[in-house]
């Protein structure tokens, strides 16, 4: 059995966390993959914590529960790493990807002894340089498929594309393929 | 065949299909989480990308209503609800069954109040089961997709003549994505042809009532065509699996075995939970164990035959039943499947589990505590246990 890769990915409500784990399942699919993309179903307030999940499998499966155990935890907002458990369930040897600005060194304090590969992006900074916004969702996506290699760049830009048409989508496709190159 | 694919979600699925199917009219009120076929369809009509009347209604009562006036006028009808809009129409389902209107339903399966919840459910669908509709589940956006289409077809196929309903949990499939496999519109006209019953239908040349007074002298006949009606249904709706199978180059059957031919235990299931149920009995043959699952797709009319013939020779069946029910002697689906093989040989104990109510998970490793647990029951000897499973006492 091929193993069924789960993803989370933890922001507030507003910065398209939803559209994230929905492009990013559009991808897999593009590239021949079976998904079950969700949001956490809870009563969505612009700012409060929210999560979406992506579970992707180059093989069918079936199975449709929550996500309680992800391999890949991506973070949108770096303020939430003060305010949630972001790390909860992640699988030992699991990895973060993490919107941040400061030193990579400087982030382990959040995740004390969680056995896992922290990576970061500055994606609040990319987004606003790139798209005008502080709308990182799509910024780690980019930062994501580099380090876990689980989509292509050429299909998460082309179901981008698909999303957002005109400029709009050309800035978002320069945002990720600088998150792409940035990532650390 | 080359086949498209597409991201969708389960409510998605329902509206892209429904758009290929083209209806007449749609008179349809949102409700959470079945808005979003709504949603997608009235943007179809707006763009102008179907032919259908669109009517904008202020309560399920009346969308139901005007569904059966328009199918009344020889039209191909659809709509779509869920639990609180469901119980609405309620009145208005047997007007449409009593009536032989081949109307099509979508129902996003959602838990009733109260306490109030917006969570998959299968509680609304299952209490319709005696309204004369034909009545399916799907447990994906790909089988959401592939009911809508063909519903269609055992609903006004010239024996059946009845309306019918599928569902689709709230959320884990209305609005999840999944990989979908599209059909195209010349393949939909091909499996479809257009539909414009004149049969006992208004038309402006011809005097005719509906919906006449009709006491002690008729009514039992009526009610008793359509329970032959409902009997023929079973063999139409198997006829439309078939060639809706031989169309799409996807298996589509009243019934889903999974792994059954030796299985000395079996999990019986409809809906999403089936589909976890599959990766249950993946994880336990990897033990060892012989255990299948069974998936039951089409609800009424209940195929008690093919439900014998799937569980005969199995030691014990655990039935997952996501649908409330209180004080009865089993959970919904398990009074069914009882009733179905009482006194038959060769059949299985029934270990009923209440599960999932508002949108509770019911987790992969609590499906594999079922399987001990009526492991347990069965060798003690107990034939028929119910529990309700996964709640804080």
């Amino acid at each position: 059995m091929v193993e069924i890769t789960d993803v989370r990915i933890n922001g507030r409500g507003g910065q398209g966390a939803v559209t994230a784990s929905r492009l990013l399942a559009e991808a897999a699919i593009l590239e021949g993959s079976y998904v079950h993309a969700f949001p956490n179903f809870g009563p969505e307030r612009a700012g409060a914590p929210v999560t979406s999940f992506a579970r992707i499998c180059p093989e069918p499966f079936t199975e449709k529960t929550e996500v309680y155990e992800p391999h890949i935890v991506v973070v949108i907002d770096p303020t939430l790493l003060d305010d949630v458990p972001v790390a909860d369930g992640l699988k030992p040897g699991g990895i973060i990807v993490v919107n941040y600005e400061g030193l990579k060194e400087s982030l382990q304090k959040y995740f004390g002894d969680t056995h896992a590969n922290i990576y970061k992006v500055a994606g609040s900074k990319i987004a606003m340089e790139e798209i005008g916004r502080n709308v990182p969702n799509l910024v780690m996506l980019g930062a994501l498929i580099k380090i876990t290699k689980i989509v292509k760049l050429e299909s998460l830009v082309s179901v981008t594309k698909n999303r957002f048409r005109g400029a709009l989508g050309e800035k978002n496709v320069s945002a990720i393929k600088r998150a792409f190159e940035e990532v650390e | 065949m080359s086949r498209e694919v597409k991201g969708m979600t389960g409510d998605e699925a329902v509206a892209w299909a429904a758009k290929l199917v083209n209806p007449d009219v749609v008179a349809a009120y949102p409700i959470t989480p079945q808005t979003i076929i709504v949603e997608r369809y009235s943007d179809f009509v707006n763009n102008g990308e179907v032919d259908t009347s669109f009517i904008p209604v202020e309560s399920e009562h009346s969308a139901m209503s005007a569904c059966v006036g328009a199918s009344l006028t020889g039209a191909r009808v659809f709509t779509a609800s869920a639990s609180a809009g469901l119980a609405l129409m309620y009145e208005i389902l047997y007007v449409a069954s009593g009536m032989r209107c081949p109307i099509v339903l979508a129902i996003a399966n959602r838990a009733f109040s109260a306490p109030i919840n917006i969570h998959g459910e299968c509680t609304d669908q299952v209490v319709c089961r005696d309204t004369s509709w034909v009545s399916l589940f799907g447990e994906s956006a790909q089988e959401a997709y592939d009911e809508t289409i063909l519903s269609f077809k055992i609903a006004e196929h010239p024996d059946v003549m009845l309306p019918a309903m599928f569902g689709i949990e709230g959320f884990i499939v209305t609005h999840a994505l999944e990989r979908v496999e599209t059909l195209s519109k010349q393949q939909v006209e091909d499996f479809l042809p257009e539909y414009r019953s004149t049969k006992y239908r208004f038309n402006p040349d011809e005097k005719m009532t509906f919906g006449s007074l009709v006491l002690q002298d008729y009514y039992m006949e009526i009610k008793r065509q359509q329970e032959e009606a409902m009997q023929r249904a079973y063999t139409v709706t198997k006829d439309v699996m078939a060639e809706f199978s031989e169309m799409s180059g996807r298996k589509m059957e009243i019934i889903e075995e999974y792994q059954l031919e030796d299985a000395d235990y079996a999990f019986v299931s409809y809906g999403a939970t089936a589909g976890n149920a599959k990766a249950v009995v993946d994880r336990l043959r990897n033990k060892g164990e012989k255990v299948g699952a069974l998936k039951i797709r089409l609800y009424r009319p209940f195929p008690s035959l093919d439900v014998q013939e799937a569980l005969s020779g199995v030691k014990a069946a655990s039935i997952l039943d996501r649908s409330a029910t209180f004080g009865s002697p089993g959970t919904i689906m398990q009074t069914d499947i009882a009733t179905a093989l009482y006194g038959k040989e060769n059949v299985p104990t029934l270990h009923g589990y209440i599960n999932g109510l508002g949108g509770r998970v019911l987790t992969l490793p609590e499906i594999e505590d079922i399987y001990e647990k009526t492991k347990d029951y069965h060798d003690v000897g107990m034939t028929m246990t119910t529990d309700w499973i996964g709640y804080r006492t």
